[in-house]
């Protein structure tokens, strides 16, 4: 589903990443591991589309992402990846609903509200679509924006750093939502982490050595 | 869910500054407004006022005094040129036709004006009732000094010796005048004065002639005595623009003015202050352009992750820019309506002003196509303001913002 060769990449000379190979099949669940400084979240951006590499090959869904125009892999990325931040990124200005629907809107995918208000409901956020983001727990602002993640219902969901300001609970409970949302539209999972907590509660695991 | 909600979005969550903003642009806008239609007004008034008049002849004295007191009746006359001299230059060989005028009276603040029927035929004035005057102290009135006064045919008045409606005038209460028409209103002078026979205003001073029968005031009065206020003339041929002023200025005691030339003169010295107050629109409406691209340039800041976000989500750089110059446009375009509808009715006001004083009427019902090119003028000012946070914006650096935090 997502494959990986040779992939370097470096900060004005500085190379802060460098992975030989790395795949997964649709579907699978992964722990992306490492320490801070290792390159969690330059992979996850990489993967994400966001960002080209130096030099390798990235390859999602089977499109070799390098082989995409700009405006291709926007849309690419818009229709197939869900990125969940650590720090979330809800837009202030906007309601929950009006949310979900601006990742429809700049996916270029048709705006469909019913979609958008099942996705808050499977995340148990069916009384907030009016709420704005200011007016949310962390918790309820964190399901938003997995639920802002997966209303297009993504090939491929990325987590960065979604528990580690959490405590022990809700870390867990963060997981689950992360997997059951995944599982749901059968979406390829990576967590970039470096929280021991939930190493166990997914078996495979991709260790980034810190770059020297 | 497109580029307009998001804007609106985000000019809500900063409404105070989005409102100051539109507020500018329109102050601007509307000083402009103002602007345009007051002076186009005026001045198409003024030249409709003037139309067809070569020539004004007074008592010496200031030529654009005589043009304003004697086509506007907005200033008081140099004084009175006598009746002889005026047939004079009537009977000239370059003069195809000449109106009379003798000022002197008011009533209620009206001007009464002594001339011929010439004069009405010559505004194009229609009756709406009654005849025209056939005997002294008969009175056709303007359609807004009927309605004001309330007079109608039959009426009688008293004229008041002067010409402004102020307290303590002498009023002429033996000499009352009879109003025997009243005029349709014709968007000119003619609406705001009293008409009457040149007679008139000769009987009303008759006492001091010795004359009792005022009827036949023009056989009694010698015509050494006959005086007139102002000659309207209209030339025969163009030659007499370079003849007959130069005659008339050298050969006699009165003066000749060009309402063509004194009009221009007027209009250059009110430009000047027109000048002014529109740089002052102008310094507003730069003032909201500067104001939008602060407003804008510090969104940028708070809004550089809600940009990483969207570009995430799938939009394109392009998209991110077409945002930000929306957003000014948005502005714009608000401010610049509002701005033209503050700036008619602000001109509506001025027009009720301007009757209260009766002056020349101005009104916010009226439309100007420069208005347009004001609506576009705050449309590239709004462009213009957005330009750089919309380039910024399309230069987000979507990775390196996101690692930031």
């Amino acid at each position: 589903m997502f494959n990986v060769q040779n992939l370097k990449h470096a900060y004005n000379g500085t190379e802060v990443l460098n992975v030989a190979a790395w795949q997964g099949e649709q579907g699978t669940q992964w722990l992306m591991l490492g320490p801070s400084g290792s390159g969690k979240t330059t992979l996850l951006h990489i993967l994400a589309g966001i960002l080209r590499p130096t030099s390798g090959s990235a390859s999602v869904a089977g499109q070799e992402l390098g082989a995409l125009k700009p405006a291709e892999l926007d849309r690419f990325r818009g229709q197939r990846v869900g990125l969940v931040m650590q720090r979330l990124h809800l837009i202030a200005s906007l309601s929950v609903m009006r949310n979900l629907l601006l990742a429809q809107y700049f996916a270029g995918l048709p705006q469909d509200p019913a979609r958008a208000r099942e996705a808050l409901a499977s995340l148990d956020l069916a009384d907030k679509a009016e709420a704005f983001p200011h007016e949310l727990s962390f918790g309820q602002a964190q399901r938003v924006a997995v639920a802002r993640a997966v209303v297009n219902r993504p090939q491929l969901l990325l987590a960065d750093e979604p528990t580690s300001n959490l405590d022990d609970a809700r870390c867990l409970q963060a997981l689950e939502l992360l997997q059951a949302q995944a599982r749901a539209c059968n979406a390829t999972l990576v967590i970039a982490t470096h929280d021991q907590r939930i190493r166990a509660r997914i078996p495979r695991h991709f260790e980034l050595k810190a770059s020297s | 869910m497109n580029l307009a909600t998001i804007s609106l979005g985000y000019l809500r969550a900063r409404s105070l500054s989005t409102v100051l903003n539109v507020l500018l642009l329109a102050l601007g806008v509307a000083t402009i407004t103002l602007l345009l239609l007051a002076t186009s007004q005026l001045e198409e008034r003024m030249q409709r006022d003037a139309r067809g008049i070569d020539l004004v002849v007074g008592a010496k004295g200031s030529p654009m005094q005589i043009i304003l007191s004697s086509i506007y009746h907005l200033d008081v006359p140099t004084g009175n040129i006598s009746w002889k001299q005026a047939q004079e230059v009537a009977r000239h060989r370059t003069v195809k036709k000449t109106i009379p005028l003798a000022l002197g009276d008011n009533h209620r603040g009206y001007r009464i004006v002594g001339t011929h029927h010439d004069y009405v035929a010559h505004y194009g004035a229609r009756l709406a009732q009654g005849e025209l005057w056939q005997a002294p102290l008969d009175a056709v009135l303007g359609s807004e000094v009927a309605a004001t006064t309330g007079l109608a045919v039959g009426a009688t008045f008293v004229g008041a010796h002067g010409l402004g409606g102020r307290a303590g005038e002498h009023m002429h209460e033996d000499k009352p005048y009879r109003v025997v028409g009243v005029l349709a209103p014709s968007g000119s002078v003619v609406d705001r004065i009293v008409l009457t026979d040149v007679a008139s205003l000769w009987a009303v001073h008759a006492d001091q002639h010795d004359i009792k029968d005022v009827a036949r005031i023009a056989e009694l009065l010698p015509d050494d005595e006959k005086e007139l206020t102002a000659l309207l003339v209209q030339y025969a041929t163009p030659l007499a623009a370079a003849m007959l002023p130069r005659y008339i200025n050298q050969n006699s005691d009165m003066q000749a003015a060009s309402p063509a030339y004194e009009t221009a003169r007027l209009f250059n010295i009110i430009g000047v202050g027109v000048d002014v107050l529109r740089g002052f629109a102008l310094v507003l409406v730069f003032a909201a352009g500067l104001s939008v691209f602060i407003a804008l340039y510090n969104a940028l800041n708070e809004r550089r992750y809600d940009l990483a976000v969207m570009r995430t989500l799938g939009a394109s750089p392009a998209r991110l820019m077409l945002l930000m110059l929306f957003e000014g446009l948005l502005l714009a375009l608000v401010g610049a309506v509002l701005g033209i509808v503050l700036g008619h009715a602000l001109t509506e006001l001025l027009g009720f002003a301007l009757a209260q004083a009766k002056q020349v009427t101005v009104t916010g019902w009226s439309w100007l196509n420069a208005e347009l090119w004001l609506v576009v003028m705050a449309l590239a000012v709004g462009t213009l303001a957005a330009l750089l946070p919309a380039w910024r914006a399309y230069r987000t650096d979507v990775a390196a913002t996101l690692a930031r935090g």
